[in-house]
This record gives structure tokens, C-alpha cells and sequence, in this order.
């Protein structure tokens, strides 16, 4: 052990391991829904891994991009395999986060004394949601060019500096080689940004303390050492269950990677597969299916005077939602478990909308999807607006003193 | 168990929403790129009558040879024109601008289109060139109507003339095909020959996709056995746990 006294002298070592795992107590009635924090990190490695790699034989030049990918897919030794794993993995992270995220609103994990670690998530998300675009630009194709085209065109709808924000965005007229090498940069730089975020959020999380499926504060009842009386170390326990996790995630994750990684066009879409053309718009632009809630709300908003403006702001609002969630919640309970009906319903309604939206925005906008849109759009806004009054006026029952 | 439903529907949302189909009704190409002799007939059809004006230009020589279970002297005397070196891609001499001159359109690169398009579609498209006297080639096809690319594979299939009928809507549908001039190839003959060098395409779109499926098998066999290990490891730490 001398090693480690001389470790411990310089570096922390022995004191981090023991307050962030092993002497870290987590409530013992963690179910499911706990799995996908450190999924989350395990996917973000991933990501991190397979773009480093795939970045040695990528070239972000408009003339050599999606040939390179090709020649990754081809002549790399493993290059399918690491690709596939990237883009599997792409949408992998974001089905991981919105069940990590459901599983908050579910327990109210964005209550106090927890407002600050919610919002370092929804951060966490909007970071993801821009490296995510970005990445989806560097094969080339078709939908990356146009799907590019439409999203940058967005913050062109803002009144009087949005032609000059979008220019600057592109750094150019249209979407174009010097767009493609500033979003390889950007896709390259931010991972380590979320990292580091992750980080944040994680330190954050160890001091507030984990919430749990009851909403409890494990803290307010301790033994004579000081120790939660509901708290395990996370250390093996829980270290030992999310490998369970990690190894069912695999399965499901490996399914997808070597028998459809397609995903029948939603997480590779098949006109990407034909190189960018600024000349021939596609019949269909859907971004991937991880941006359709937002893009379904954006298009669900009519625009005012010729401008898309107010979708734009729609879509923004939709995201800023989140982030004023911790202080929209009323109730005096914080999980599901003890609230009533009518919050119960709301988050289900609330879940439902997400997903029509989620499929309307991979769909054309025609009339009776356009007014459907609208009504999902309401509901979403609802959900969260009218909850300082439904939570307030809904009942609950007793929360136990200890955990279930 | 409910939750577990509600997790599962949820990791199926993507899955859910429809794609948008095409007007026209595509037949089933019913591709099986385990089938090396189909996949061995449709590279030759592949290289005399298409890798002459289209490329497959991210794709070697020498990989599908290997993948076909041909020898490298075998593809060099009988299937290689225009290149010399096994190693070399199946790009083709034609230059962009004089493809331009003669077709009016650059033949698009031939090497992912059964995935940007369907094997399904290239399937259909090839078997659906018919005589239309109002068009500068004289020909048509269903699938991709005013397409530049002439009928390469006439003397084969033969001529064929399409039979429209008007609809409830008042709009003239296509009905079906009449062979008005029979080619080398009955048209079973011709449905098998188009199988094969669809499925070849099929193969070209992901050459590693056999290898791929052969070797998640073994993965997810040991995840599975992994996780009877993983989960027996977590019952045994938590069994003082109430």
C-alpha cells in the first residue's frame, strides 16, 4: 500500500474512489428506469471511441466526404463495424436519454434540492441535440445536405439579423465545403464539451444525493455513523446491477448494429446513400427521427407575415420548457408514485403527444397530420404551463418515511 | 412486466411511423446475398452491361472476387476491360461531361444505389422499360418515368408495350406489360437474369453485410451468456439487500 500513501499524498486517489463509489450511497430501491445514467456514459464513450477512429479515415471535404465513408465501410480494416457502432450509436444516445429523462419527470428527480442537476442534464441534452446535427452533416448525403439546409434556414427566419446569422452559420450563401469542415471541427470539439458536462453533472448528482422510484431524501434519516439507513454503497451494488444493464443494453444495441443497421431508414435514411446534390431537392426533407417532436412542433405553428418565425420560437419554447420545469411542479410529492390522477394522466398525455409528434415530423404535413400536429403542440405546451395549477389542485397520497 | 412493455414500445417508436412509398407498385426482388453463383451472374451481367457507362467507383475488383469466391485471374481475363490492376475500383473511362453529351444526365454511381433506392426498386425499374413512341428514345419506363438511360438490356428482355386502363379517377394507370418482341431471354429467363444482378448490387450496396450477420451471432451469444454471469454476480452481491 506504500504506493498509494505516496499516491494519496499528491493526488486524492483513495478519497475520490471511496466519496464517488465506494462510500457513495445510493438508495436501495433503484429499479429499471436507474439504468440509463450510465448507459447514457457508456453510449457517450462509444461515441467518442468510434468518432475518433472513424475521424483517422474520414475527409471532411465536400468533394472527398462521402467517398471516404464508403472507403471506411470497404477498404478500413473493421471500418463497417466502427461506423456502425458510431451510427447505431447516435440514435442509441438519444432513446437512452429520453427514457433517462422520462424517469425524471416519472420521480420528480428535477425537484429541489435537485433544480441545478436537472437543468446541467437538459444542457446536457441541448449540447447533444447540436453535435448530433452536426455529425449527421459529415456523410454527405442527400438528407445531410438538405436536412442541413432546413434546419440552418431556421435561424435564418429570425426578423433582421437572420440572414446575416445564417451566413455565419454556414459561413457561406449555402450549405458548402467551408460548412462542412466547420461543423467536422464542431462535431469533434463538442463530445469532449458534453464530457466534461457529464462530469458537472455528476458532481452535482453526489451532492444533492440520487432520488429514487419514491422520492425520499435517503438523507434525512441516518444511523449513528452518518450513513443513510435506505443507502447502499454504489460500489459493488450497484456497479454489479448496471453491469446487468449494460450487458441487456448490448444485446438490444447489437441487434440493431448487425442485423438492421438501417434501422429500416430511420437511423441511416436511404437517401443518404446518394451523394449531396445542391441541385436536386429530395421529394421528402424529415431530419432524423430524434429531432422530429420539435420539427413536428415547428411546423405545426403557421407562420406570420411570409415568416417561419414563430415555429422557430415554438420550437425553441418547447426546449426552454424543460429547463423551467423544477419550478412549474406544485406538488408537495415529488414521484409518481404518491401523486394523483390528474398528474399521472398529464405525464401520460404528456408521453403520448411526444411520440405523435416524434412520428408526424418523419411524415409530409397535409391537413388532417397539420391539425393534428397543432392539438399534440397545445397538449405539449399544456403539459407543462398548466402544471403550477394541476399539481397544485390534484390530490396525493402519504408518502412513507422510509423507502418501499 | 409493464414497464418493461412501455420500455420496449418506446424503443420501437422510431420503428413505427411509415416511410413514404412511390405511386407504383414494386415487386419483390427477393435478394439473398448468401448466393454466390446468383450473386458470380449478376457481377457478370453487372460488368458488360452496366460498367460501361455507370461506375461502382468505391468499390475493388479484388474485394468482390474475394467475396464471390472467384480467382483474381478469372476476373482479370474475363470481367475486367477497362482496368488493369486487381486492386483497382470499378470506376469507368467515361468522363462525366461526355456522359452528359450523350444521356443529358450523369449515370449516377452505381455502388450504394440498392440502398438509396431499394433492391426492390432496381429490381422493378429493370423489368419496366416499355416503347413510347413520344419520347426522344422511343422508350419509357414505369417506375422512373422520362429516365435518360436507354433499355440496355433489350436484347435479352425484348420489347415490351405498356397497357394503361382509365381509373375511377378518371386517370389513365398502368395495367400491365405485353412482349411485342420476344428477346434471347424467355421472360422467366429475364425475371432470374434481373434477380442476379440485383442481388450482385445488393452485395455491392454492403459487401461486408454476410460477415456482419455472421459475426452478430456470435456476439450476441456471448452477450447472452454474459448476462446470465451478470446477473447471477449482482443476485449473489445483493442477496443481504431488503
Amino acid at each position: 500500500m506504500s504506493f498509494m500513501n505516496w499516491l494519496d499524498e499528491r493526488y486524492p486517489a483513495t478519497q475520490v474512489w471511496k466519496e464517488h463509489l465506494a462510500e457513495y450511497y445510493a438508495p436501495k430501491n433503484f429499479n429499471f428506469w436507474y439504468f440509463f445514467g450510465s448507459l447514457a456514459m457508456l453510449v457517450l464513450v462509444n461515441q467518442i471511441l468510434t468518432g475518433v477512429w472513424l475521424a483517422m479515415s474520414y475527409k471532411p471535404d465536400a468533394e472527398l466526404a462521402f467517398g471516404s465513408v464508403e472507403f471506411i465501410m470497404r477498404d478500413v480494416e473493421w471500418g463497417w463495424l466502427i461506423r456502425y457502432m458510431h451510427s447505431t450509436g447516435a440514435s442509441a444516445f438519444f432513446i437512452v436519454i429520453y427514457l433517462h429523462m422520462f424517469r425524471g419527470l416519472m420521480y420528480g428527480s428535477y425537484r429541489g434540492p435537485r433544480e441545478l442537476l436537472w437543468i446541467i442534464g437538459v444542457i446536457i441534452y441541448v449540447v447533444m441535440m447540436a453535435t448530433a446535427f452536426m455529425g449527421y452533416l459529415l456523410p454527405w448525403g442527400q438528407m445531410s445536405f438538405w436536412g442541413a439546409q432546413v434546419i440552418v434556414n431556421l435561424f435564418s427566419a429570425v426578423p433582421f439579423v437572420g440572414e446575416e446569422l445564417g451566413i455565419f452559420i454556414r459561413g457561406d450563401f449555402v450549405i458548402s465545403d467551408a460548412t462542412l469542415n466547420r461543423f467536422f471541427s464542431l462535431h469533434f470539439l463538442l463530445p469532449f464539451v458534453l464530457a466534461a458536462l457529464v462530469f458537472v453533472h455528476i458532481v452535482a448528482l453526489h451532492k444533492v444525493g440520487s432520488n429514487n422510484p419514491d422520492g425520499i431524501e435517503i438523507k434525512k434519516n441516518k444511523d449513528e455513523n452518518g450513513i443513510p439507513r435506505d443507502g447502499i454503497p454504489f460500489h459493488p451494488y450497484y456497479s454489479v446491477k448496471d453491469t446487468v444493464g449494460v450487458v441487456g443494453f448490448l444485446i438490444l444495441f447489437s441487434a440493431v448494429l448487425f442485423f438492421a443497421p438501417e434501422m429500416g431508414g430511420y437511423f441511416i435514411e436511404h437517401p443518404n446513400f446518394e451523394p449531396a446534390n445542391p441541385l436536386k431537392t429530395p421529394d421528402h426533407i424529415a431530419p432524423v427521427w430524434y429531432f422530429t417532436p420539435f420539427y413536428a412542433i415547428l411546423r405545426a405553428v403557421p407562420s406570420m407575415m411570409g415568416s417561419a418565425f414563430p415555429g422557430v420560437v415554438a420550437m425553441g419554447a418547447a426546449i426552454v420548457m424543460f429547463f423551467l420545469l423544477p419550478w412549474l411542479d406544485k406538488s408537495p410529492v415529488k414521484s409518481m408514485r404518491y401523486k394523483g390522477p390528474i398528474q399521472r394522466i398529464a405525464l401520460g398525455i404528456f408521453v403520448v403527444v411526444f411520440c405523435i409528434l416524434g412520428v408526424l415530423g418523419v411524415m409530409p404535413s397535409t391537413g388532417p397530420l397539420t391539425l393534428l400536429a397543432q392539438v399534440c403542440t397545445v397538449l405539449y405546451f399544456a403539459y407543462f404551463l398548466l402544471m403550477p395549477w394541476y399539481s397544485k389542485i390534484d390530490s396525493h397520497k402519504p408518502v412513507p418515511e422510509r423507502l418501499t | 412486466m409493464k414497464k418493461l412493455i412501455i420500455a420496449l414500445m418506446l424503443f420501437a417508436t422510431p420503428m413505427l411511423s411509415m416511410g413514404a412509398g412511390g405511386g407504383v407498385h414494386l415487386d419483390d426482388a427477393d435478394v439473398d446475398v448468401s448466393d454466390k453463383e446468383s450473386l458470380q451472374r449478376g457481377f457478370k451481367y453487372f460488368v458488360n452491361y452496366c460498367l460501361s457507362c455507370h461506375s461502382a467507383k468505391y468499390q475493388r475488383f479484388e474485394r468482390t472476387a474475394t467475396d464471390l469466391g472467384l480467382t483474381f485471374e478469372d476476373v482479370k481475363q474475363n470481367l475486367m476491360f477497362t482496368a488493369d490492376k486487381i486492386g483497382s475500383t470499378m470506376d469507368i473511362a467515361m468522363g462525366a461531361e461526355e456522359a452528359n453529351g450523350y444521356f443529358g444526365v450523369t449515370p449516377p454511381d452505381l455502388s450504394v444505389t440498392t440502398r438509396s433506392r431499394g433492391s426492390d426498386w432496381v429490381y422493378t425499374y429493370l423489368r419496366s422499360f416499355y416503347l413510347d413512341d413520344s419520347k426522344p428514345m422511343g422508350i419509357n419506363n414505369i417506375v422512373f418515368p422520362d429516365v435518360g438511360m436507354p433499355h440496355v438490356l433489350w436484347e435479352l428482355q425484348g420489347w415490351q408495350e405498356a397497357r394503361f386502363k382509365k381509373g375511377e379517377d378518371g386517370k389513365m394507370h398502368f395495367e400491365k406489360f405485353e412482349l411485342v418482341k420476344a428477346g434471347s431471354m424467355s421472360p422467366e429467363k429475364y425475371d432470374e437474369a434481373v434477380h442476379d444482378l440485383v442481388n450482385f448490387m445488393t452485395y455491392l450496396g454492403d459487401p461486408s453485410q454476410q460477415e456482419r450477420k455472421a459475426l452478430g451471432v456470435k456476439v450476441i451469444l456471448f452477450l447472452l451468456v454474459l448476462f446470465v454471469l451478470a446477473y447471477l454476480l449482482k443476485k449473489e452481491y445483493w442477496k443481504d439487500i431488503h
